[in-house]
């Protein structure tokens, strides 16, 4: 009785939209706590005076780290919109599974617009 | 607690691939989940081929073909094959769904069937779902009161009989509750989409009156609020119900009752 297998879970179910557009909520709100740690440490550099400041910005000059820079921007434009979709939820409203889709193909593309056009303030 | 990988004894390894029928030339492949509680063996998934020419639409009429005819000791749940009972409900092509109501013919190329996910399996496609069951009841799926008896019965308006309808029909087959990643992780402290759509059930009903009770007994952070609004459940249900939309109405109720 005690040595009855556990039935296959996350390997054999299929990606649902649902639940990969969860997960990613989930990834992104934990990567944003890290991220939000490197803001800190800039601004703590600001406070450190000029030349913490300059460190600071030589560090942060580099392509990996504008990489993380980059991903933690669409991670923020991410959990702002499909946490928009929970909060119109936790209304009580679109729950129907068009909706769902919907709703959930307006984030993930709203997460990539919004990026690109915090990219193009920024560099404006 | 979430484990990504199964426990050494449930690892799947590679099965019998059965004959194929000789004279047959529409042919579907189907990998069916199978395990021996009599033998010390892990399970596995074993390979069968159909002709489609002499088995029904269904993917429920190819696993009664290769038990009559393949292998008979194939073991699965079965009863009324029209989505009424809800006894063959299993992990069809990656998804939850009735054995019953699923067409074979949705399917492009090998068809995978596993046991509903994440539950100790008793025998290949039949799980134990004690704990489930016992979550339902757990809810006190019946009419509470207190009052007196009425002389016939208890009468309801039509609107509020209303109230009940999407959510009555369910058949209780768990392909909501085993598709929900939270229900994979906290499935012995968290109620899972089924329960909790029948607790709602009871909660609205007009006839009810112990619905302040049902909500305080909910109103705990792991029976109700593993719900992360997934809604893995709505996307698997074969009766086409929406248990996360219950489930908010149930968290919306809460905001009320406190």
């Amino acid at each position: 009785m005690d040595n009855r297998p556990l039935s296959p879970h996350l390997t054999v179910y299929k990606p649902q939209i649902t639940s990969v557009l969860s997960i990613f909520h989930r990834i992104t709100g934990a990567g944003l706590s890290v991220g939000t740690v490197l803001v800190v440490l800039w601004l703590a550099s600001v406070a450190a005076g000029e030349n913490a400041f300059n460190n600071f910005n030589n560090f942060l000059d580099n392509p990996l780290i504008l990489l993380i820079l980059l991903a933690s921007l669409w991670a923020l434009w991410y959990h702002f919109c499909t946490g928009l979709r929970h909060l119109y939820w936790d209304m009580g409203y679109g729950y129907n599974l068009r909706s769902v889709a919907i709703s959930g193909w307006v984030a993930v593309a709203g997460s990539f617009l919004l990026t690109l056009l915090t990219i193009l303030f920024l560099v404006s | 607690m979430v484990e990504l990988r199964l426990p050494k004894n449930s690892r799947v390894t590679e099965g019998i691939t059965w004959e194929k029928p000789s004279d047959a030339e529409n042919v579907q492949e189907v990998r069916i989940y199978r395990y021996n509680p009599e033998d010390s063996e892990n399970p596995r998934l074993d390979t069968f081929f159909v002709d489609l020419d002499k088995c029904g639409p269904m993917i429920l009429d190819a696993l009664i073909k290769i038990k009559n005819e393949i292998d008979p000791t194939l073991t699965f749940r079965r009863s009324c094959r029209e989505g009424i009972c809800g006894s063959c409900s299993m992990n069809i092509g990656g998804v939850n769904t009735l054995a019953c109501l699923k067409g074979m013919k949705e399917f492009k190329g090998p068809i995978n069937i596993y046991p509903l996910p994440h539950l100790p399996v008793i025998k290949d496609l039949v799980p134990d779902l004690n704990q489930f069951y016992k979550q339902h009841a757990s809810i006190k799926p019946w009419l509470e009161t207190s009052t007196d008896e009425p002389n016939e019965e208890w009468l309801q308006s039509e609107a509020d009989r209303k109230q009940l309808d999407g959510l009555y029909e369910c058949v209780m087959c768990a392909c909501c509750s085993t598709s929900c990643p939270s229900y994979w992780w906290n499935g012995d402290k968290y109620l899972g989409p089924a329960a909790l759509l029948h607790a709602y059930r009871w909660i609205i009903d007009s006839r009810d009156q112990d619905r302040k009770a049902r909500l305080d007994d909910l109103n705990d952070s792991f029976k109700l609020y593993r719900c992360h609004t997934i809604m893995n459940c709505a996307k698997a249900c074969p009766k086409g119900l929406n248990p996360a939309k219950a489930i908010a109405e149930i968290k919306k109720l809460q905001l009320q009752n406190s």
